[in-house]
């Protein structure tokens, strides 16, 4: 793991990304993108379809390596583009996947174990053993998402909106520093929508979270700083009624 | 979840399957030895020769079960470690013939007199002690599983790329095999043994013995099976094979499980390999045969793959059902069962025969269970009562 110089910078910002650039075959998915995000904070990032809202998630945790720019975590210690899925993981960034992807052959309980904050080499899971304080942190979990009935269900058997927050619960049970949440209320009925939008703020009170989101009334319901994104910059940053009244933002949601 | 390692490792169907093998192990050299020949229920020494393989056979299956069925890499190249097994094993067996050769040379196997060979090649030294060549028969394909598992799983191969190139691989052998100038008795291999650890290979009860210790090989690797996939590991093992970008998000380096568990794997195979060449009495290049695999990969379907005891009752099945239909007047047709049995349990038998029979086992469980918590159940949640049927919309 790379320590990167002492940057004025990047002193208090938790994620600090400047000038991202990413070309797939010479479309341009991320272009300049620069935005941080400070400790504690909460940050809902909009955009329409292509404007590169999975590209910077995938920069961030790895998945994509910038062609230029920076991305440094923790106050400018860690250099994210020269680090793994798995080192990423370990730093204390966790992701959430659109589509919801938990286990779904292991029941919730595993699902949780697996998440579970704990040494993730081969040896140590050969010979891993379940205790009191493990069994009580899952508990604490499930009581957080409200799935404490159905810890011994198949995954595979929750319903979509189910599903979508045992993949935050397993978020959670990483103890992660960080959360990227993409799309968590895809799919989900108005009232599911509302009690995630909560669960989202609860959890905002001990760790920072990005979300990435497309449904405005969510958005709205979080009320936080939202960043637009569009063809791979930031359009406008600020609250919901600043950016929803800002006249590109306007243009490029509606058309013009 | 919270019982001992030893009990969760140990369930009903896991006890059921090591006392059966038991039974087997007991019976079959019992009514071979002490029922006499007139007997209905005397078992002939053919017999227990092919038993003896069907064995080796479902232990070449526990292994590929391990890999496929845990964590999803359908290795098309398993027969390699197999074979690797089965030659550490037969360069054993050929330095015991010693002078009793045809050429009589006390060094030299027969092969290498024919070929005018002066001396032994470097890498035959040792194979005249056992303890050496039981360590080459663990060390040779772990250590071949371990460095293609390096690269192939480092540079993220999966699916069927990984399938091809494990196939290449077994292909590759095969023709390095074939060769005289390989060292391992060309397309002739390695065969007329005659004894091991000083007991005559042909003798009834060598045979039997041969057939005791590959039940205990096999009931062993399947404790090991076992302990690994009901550990946390193999917990994270079956994580892989249903989302391994997930895990991989999660922080678990998802090459250091594949790696390990596939050379473990391929260290059964090599047991499995060993076990069978002093029971055959040959091996030789066309064991690396890709087909070969391939047919043990079907075995592991239609037994049940992720089962465990389908792929070694699968082992069993096929191959009583290959020695029924290539002896006597249905010989030409068995290429075509295979195949049929291949396409039939895609078709109609997806989970395979155990894989069936627990499925049906857990839905019978789960109506009761469900009948009983139902109403515990309702009302917990707003979406508790309209499961999976919603789309799913984030695409």
């Amino acid at each position: 793991m790379t320590t990167v110089e002492y940057n004025a910078e990047t002193t208090s910002a938790l994620l600090y990304l400047d000038g991202i650039s990413v070309s797939f075959d010479g479309f341009r998915a991320l272009n300049e993108l620069s935005f941080v995000i400070e400790p504690g904070e909460m940050r809902a990032i909009i955009g329409p379809n292509g404007a590169g809202k999975t590209t910077m998630m995938d920069v961030i945790t790895g998945k994509t390596r910038p062609d230029t720019g920076d991305v440094f975590f923790e106050q400018g210690k860690y250099d994210l583009s020269t680090l793994d899925e798995t080192e990423i993981a370990t730093l204390g960034i966790g992701r959430k996947f659109q589509k919801p992807t938990v286990f779904e052959m292991h029941t919730v309980e595993d699902n949780l174990q697996l998440a579970l904050k704990n040494d993730r080499s081969v040896k140590a899971t050969l010979f891993w053993q379940s205790s009191a304080e493990q069994e009580a942190r899952i508990d604490e979990v499930l009581e957080t998402v409200r799935l404490k009935a159905l810890r011994n269900r198949i995954a595979g058997s929750l319903s979509h909106g189910q599903k979508q927050w045992l993949e935050i619960a397993m978020l959670l049970a990483q103890d992660p520093k960080l959360l990227l949440v993409d799309e968590p209320v895809a799919g989900m009925t108005d009232v599911e929508t509302m009690q995630t939008a909560e669960l989202l703020r609860e959890i905002n009170r001990t760790k920072t979270v990005v979300v990435v989101e497309h449904d405005m009334a969510f958005v709205r319901e979080l009320g936080v700083k939202v960043t637009c994104l569009h063809e791979g910059s930031v359009l406008a940053e600020g609250s919901i009624d600043q950016v929803s009244t800002n006249d590109r933002v306007v243009e490029v949601y509606l058309g013009r | 979840m919270k019982s001992h390692p030893l009990i969760r490792m140990l369930d009903r169907g896991s006890t059921l399957f090591l006392v059966l093998l038991a039974a087997f192990a007991i019976a079959i050299p019992v009514l071979n030895l002490m029922v006499p020949a007139g007997s209905a229920l005397h078992v002939s020494t053919y017999l227990v020769a092919l038993l003896g393989k069907y064995v080796c056979y479902g232990l070449l299956a526990l292994s590929i079960d391990l890999i496929w069925g845990y964590v999803g890499i359908l290795s098309l190249g398993h027969g390699a470690f197999f074979a690797l097994g089965g030659y550490a094993m037969g360069m054993y067996l050929m330095r015991q013939i010693g002078s009793r050769g045809v050429y009589a040379n006390p060094i030299l196997p027969d092969f290498m007199v024919f070929l005018n060979w002066k001396e032994l090649p470097f890498f035959w030294y040792g194979f005249n002690h056992f303890a050496y060549a039981a360590l080459m028969i663990l060390l040779v394909p772990g250590l071949l599983a371990f460095v293609f598992g390096w690269f192939a799983f480092r540079s993220r191969v999966t699916g069927v790329y990984l399938s091809i190139i494990t196939q290449a691989m077994t292909y590759a052998l095969l023709l390095g095999f074939f060769r005289n100038n390989f060292g391992f008795g060309g397309n002739n291999g390695l065969t007329d043994f005659k004894d091991i650890l000083g007991f005559n290979v042909q003798a009834e009860t060598t045979r039997n013995a041969l057939l005791v210790i590959s039940c205990l090989a096999l009931g062993v690797c399947f404790l090991i099976c076992r302990a690994i996939v009901t550990s946390k590991f193999g917990k994270v093992l079956v994580a892989i094979r249903d989302a391994e970008a997930r895990t991989r998000f999660m922080g678990y380096r998802v090459e250091s499980y594949k790696l390990f568990v596939f050379t473990v794997s391929a260290c059964m195979a090599g047991v499995a390999g060993a076990l069978y060449v002093p029971q055959v009495g040959i091996i030789n290049p066309s064991e690396f045969a890709p087909g070969n695999s391939i047919e043990a990969v079907i075995w592991v379907a239609v037994g049940g793959r992720g089962t465990l005891i389908g792929a070694v009752l699968g082992a069993f099945v096929v191959n009583y059902t290959k020695t029924f239909f290539t002896t006597g007047l249905l010989a030409p047709y068995w290429l075509f069962v295979l195949g049929g049995l291949f396409i039939g349990t895609t078709l109609f038998l997806p989970r395979g025969i155990v894989g069936t029979w627990a499925h049906w086992r857990a839905g019978v469980k789960e109506k009761s269970e469900a009948a009983r918590s139902a109403a515990a159940e309702d009302g917990m949640l707003p979406t508790a009562g309209s499961p999976s049927t919603q789309p799913s919309a984030a695409e």
